[in-house]
């Protein structure tokens, strides 16, 4: 069983709150290598919130991160790259006016001895990264800008790749993208997890996420309702969890799971 | 045909079904807005010179105006770093003037005293504290900004007012003159210029570097085999690339020391007077090599360097750049200091040019720069913008007062032009975005 090994990530007992409302309360959530563990909840259920601090983007206020069973200090989004955490946000944050290279090497850019960036060495590699993920895609001279929302995607997620990511955080992935893109996503995704890249997959849509995940977190009002194996639950039964935080009897309940009377 | 055939495969099908024109842009990849400001800037040329009647494209205005550009121009190549990073800088006229006051005073009142009169090392220690001042005032400004998030606009609307105010106290509102005879040439004229042979010099070498560029990155191209650009557009770019530059210098060739500089300087070098007059080039002048330098460097620094390409992501999205790992903060504090540096070196060349430091040196001036920057196509909601735009804009916006002046139009009503054609200009620019999107 999977649990036996050290979790790749394990977020304990963590918490934040915005001026007096806590977003996140008491939430723990862990990942194995080459699993994906899907994060689901409504809109404001605090999943991207939690997923922001194991990303950098927000500062905690309490709990534990262990990265490998260590404990790892997050307290940016450099820090979470050291630990080999890649995130691709719902807002398909890229760099709109530089290209395809530019943004898949922004921030860690290849550069020649003489210190110069090394444009054409960074197109060779974003022209075999892209080759690998989707064929088709040629426009590497033109700003990100200009491209379709399922290019875009890709070129964010072939940047998380290009970088050996251990870690890899998708928010809303394929929200932005047209079903052929979608599928895309999926067997990338696929793929990923034979590399043994963890993977948290966020979504508010059951239906995206259900049949690409081995197990599901489910959070409402910032509390973690509970966990499941997607093979020991059923879609309306994970939709129940994420209505009304009633837990079926397969799933471990946290500390948001409905209190029976 | 030549180009389709050249062609990478996947733009033939492309290339097809467009018109000659369209393939021949295509094929050389020149960037259509900037030929748009060319054409611009030649229509105003051309009308121009039928106005004055041939006077404004005569080599002597046209070297004339190449010399008055030179301090905009410099200034303009910072102010499109700082626009491109939705900052604006309100401030660079007064630095201007701060920084200038400095260095007169330093060269005309305390180094003197220090080293004695015209020692040669006064020049380099004057442009040296200068460009040291006006990085610190910049990087100043860049911190307030970046780290205290005060607006742009504001810190440097206070930096507006504080610097030009500070002016006033260095010398009590006095204006300090002369300045240092080395000092003097980076402002131009007769003595200021480097002459035929080496103008000359200048040009091939020039020329050289465009074509050992062109062949640079057609060799890179080939090395990771990608798509290249046809081989006739590669000609016609160096051959467009060396005209344009040895065009200029025969242009600055053409105009002549003034007679009676000449016959001085006939005089002092014991040189017989000839019977039509001695012709002595002035070929280019300092502050234009200057100004030119400062456009490739800066050119350089924001497509070759990791800080360029830092300023024009973080430009395209600020919470990208952040997320990716960019010390956003840091990259602002250094846009400003770099901004307030040829603030420095346009201070320099005015003050050489006025030979004098004044109160009022470079008022307004943050307003021409940000027009130059703006109708050289730097788009003001950031991430857009070029180097080699803004200076040409700096050169319409000094062919449009130069021929108003030739024309002898009020400074009052000059004003209204350029206001109109600034406005004129952003909104061409915005139909022509709509259109190309």
């Amino acid at each position: 069983m999977t649990e036996q090994r050290t979790p790749l990530v394990e977020m304990k007992n963590i918490s934040i709150s915005f001026g007096g409302i806590h977003a996140v309360d008491n939430a723990s959530v862990d990942l194995y290598p080459g699993e994906v563990v899907a994060l689901l909840g409504h809109n404001g259920a605090g999943k991207s919130t939690l997923i922001k601090i194991l990303s950098g983007a927000y500062r905690r206020d309490s709990g534990e991160i262990l990265i490998n069973g260590e404990a790892a200090e997050i307290n940016n989004p450099r820090d979470a790259k050291k630990y080999g955490i890649e995130t691709i946000y719902q807002t398909l944050a890229v760099a709109d006016n530089v290209d395809a290279a530019a943004n898949l090497y922004l921030g860690r850019e290849l550069r020649t001895p003489w210190g110069t960036l090394d444009d054409v060495a960074m197109e060779a590699k974003a022209r075999e990264v892209m080759g690998r993920l989707n064929p088709n895609f040629q426009r590497f001279k033109e700003p990100v800008k200009a491209l379709s929302g399922g290019q875009r995607q890709s070129v964010a997620i072939a940047r998380a790749i290009l970088f050996d990511a251990r870690i890899l955080i998708m928010d809303e992935p394929t929200a932005a993208l047209g079903p052929q893109e979608t599928a895309q996503v999926g067997e990338l995704i696929k793929q990923l997890k034979r590399e043994g890249i963890g993977i948290f997959l966020i979504s508010h849509d059951i239906h995206d996420v259900f049949d690409l995940a081995d197990r599901v977190s489910v959070m409402k009002n910032g509390q973690v309702v509970g966990h499941a194996r997607t093979e020991d639950v059923t879609k309306d039964e994970v939709l129940g969890m994420i209505i009304m935080g009633k837990v079926p009897p397969k799933a471990i309940p946290g500390p948001g799971a409905m209190q029976m009377a | 045909m030549a180009d389709t055939t050249h062609t990478a495969p996947f733009n033939r099908a492309r290339s097809a079904d467009e018109n000659l024109v369209k393939r021949f842009f295509r094929a050389t990849e020149i960037d259509t807005r900037l030929l748009g400001m060319v054409g611009a800037m030649l229509i105003i040329w051309i009308g121009f010179y039928f106005l004055t009647g041939g006077l404004f494209l005569t080599s002597r205005n046209l070297w004339n105006l190449s010399v008055q550009t030179a301090s905009i121009a410099v200034m303009a190549t910072g102010m499109v770093l700082v626009i491109v990073t939705r900052n604006i800088d309100l401030s660079v006229g007064s630095i201007l003037g701060f920084v200038g006051m400095i260095m007169g005073v330093l060269q005309a009142e305390l180094l003197p005293q220090l080293l004695g009169f015209n020692h040669p090392a006064t020049w380099i220690i004057t442009l040296l504290a200068g460009l040291l001042l006006g990085a610190a005032i910049g990087a100043f400004h860049g911190m307030i900004i970046a780290f205290l998030n005060v607006p742009s606009f504001i810190v440097t609307l206070g930096g507006l007012l504080v610097w030009r105010g500070a002016t006033w106290f260095v010398t009590s509102g006095r204006t300090v003159a002369p300045m240092d005879a080395t000092f003097r040439l980076m402002g131009g004229g007769t003595e200021g210029s480097i002459g035929a042979t080496a103008s000359w010099i200048v040009g091939i070498l020039a020329c050289i570097a465009i074509v050992a560029s062109i062949l640079h990155s057609r060799r890179q191209r080939k090395r990771f085999g990608f798509p290249r650009r046809p081989i006739s557009a590669e000609y016609f770019l160096a051959a467009v690339g060396c005209a344009l530059v040895l065009g200029a210098v025969a242009i600055a060739n053409n105009y002549p020391w003034p007679a009676n500089i000449a016959r001085k300087y006939a005089e002092a070098n014991g040189i017989a007077w000839p019977e039509g007059g001695l012709f002595i080039a002035h070929g280019i002048a300092i502050p234009v090599l200057i100004a030119v330098v400062i456009g490739i460097v800066m050119t350089f620094i924001s497509t070759r360097l990791r800080f360029g390409r830092y300023v024009f992501a973080i430009g395209g999205n600020p919470e990208a750049a952040e997320l990716a790992g960019i010390k956003t903060r840091w990259v602002t504090v250094r846009i400003f200091a770099l901004m307030g540096m040829l603030c420095a070196v346009a201070a320099a060349i005015s003050t050489a040019r006025l030979n004098a430091a004044t109160n009022a040196q470079g008022e307004l001036d943050e307003l021409y720069t940000i027009a130059a920057a703006v109708i050289g196509g730097t788009s003001l909601a950031g991430g857009t913008g070029t180097i080699a735009g803004a200076m040409l804009g700096a050169l319409v916006m000094q062919s449009l007062q130069s021929g108003m002046v030739l024309l002898g139009i009020d400074s009052p009503l000059q004003r209204i032009v350029v206001g109109i054609v600034l406005v004129t200009a952003v909104w061409l620019d915005t139909v022509y975005r709509a259109r190309a999107k």
